[in-house]
């Protein structure tokens, strides 16, 4: 069985996670958004080395803080006039989205307090220490047809990305 | 591991949210990866409790964070052609394919 309570570095990490995810969809102003973002990621990259995964936190520093959150800066920073930075960022269907969103969060938590804990069939044994050794071996082995499809996918978007965004001649 | 699958569904309700009332698309876009990452931690609790004899589910994980950076950098190309074209980003414009 392994062992199932949390410390009190999770709830550090929760309470980040969650103050400031409901910054980045309740802020007024787009780039503050931005900057909440790349904190609750990184608390994200935490959790998940709580969780032994820590091959997925370095790629998550790298990959969301490092490239998808500067990408979305620079993209702010592109398109946002900084002088009408305070108007109203959310529709005015605000306040059904939150009935709903609150129930399905309700409704979810409920759910996991609810089942019965013999349906979770709980492993044994605990994860491996070297499992970013096995990630790799993973990746050459098993996963090879899915890692040179996402390699395709990669360099898909890459062009596609820089055949929309170029500029028209003419 | 409950915990941690409980923090992976407000998380979740914070991106639902997000996706629901955002005007800007950029906001829009930010929300969707708050998703992606509920998502992702959900992954990697199931690993590590359920099965971590292999590690299907931090493969998995690390394939959305992939799929998750191609999707940002095309959808962030589609916002800059949106605001060359229509001079803002706000989705209450887009209403081109709108009947």
């Amino acid at each position: 069985m392994v062992e199932s309570n949390v410390g009190p570095v999770f709830y550090i990490l929760a309470f980040l996670i969650i103050a400031s995810a409901v910054m980045v969809v309740s802020l007024k102003n787009i780039f503050h958004c931005a900057l909440a973002l790349v904190m609750c990621l990184f608390s994200v990259a935490g959790i998940y080395i709580l969780l032994n995964a820590e091959f997925l936190a370095a790629a998550q520093v790298l990959i969301y803080v490092g490239a998808v959150a500067v990408l979305m800066i620079f993209a702010i920073m592109l398109t946002t006039n900084l002088a009408s930075r305070n108007i109203k960022q959310v529709t005015e269907n605000a306040l059904v989205s939150v009935f709903i969103c609150a129930l399905f969060c309700l409704g979810t938590i409920f759910l996991l307090w609810a089942t019965p804990a013999k349906i979770w069939r709980y492993a044994t044994e605990s994860l491996p220490v070297d499992n970013t050794a096995i990630i790799g071996k993973y990746l050459m082995t098993e996963f090879v047809l899915p890692f040179e499809v996402v390699s395709l996918l990669l360099m898909a978007a890459m062009i596609g990305a820089i055949v929309l965004a170029r500029k028209e001649r003419s | 591991m409950l915990p941690y699958l409980a923090l992976a569904a407000v998380l979740f309700s914070a991106g639902l949210f997000g996706v629901l009332t955002r005007r800007n698309t950029l906001g829009i876009l930010m929300s969707l990866e708050l998703m992606f990452n509920a998502a992702n931690i959900n992954f990697v609790t199931f690993n590590k409790f359920i099965s971590p004899d292999n590690m299907i589910g931090q493969m998995f994980a690390i394939f959305v964070v992939v799929v998750a950076a191609a999707e940002a950098v095309v959808g962030m190309a589609i916002v800059l052609l949106i605001y060359r074209n229509w001079q803002g980003v706000n989705v209450d414009n887009m209403r081109i394919m709108k009947w």
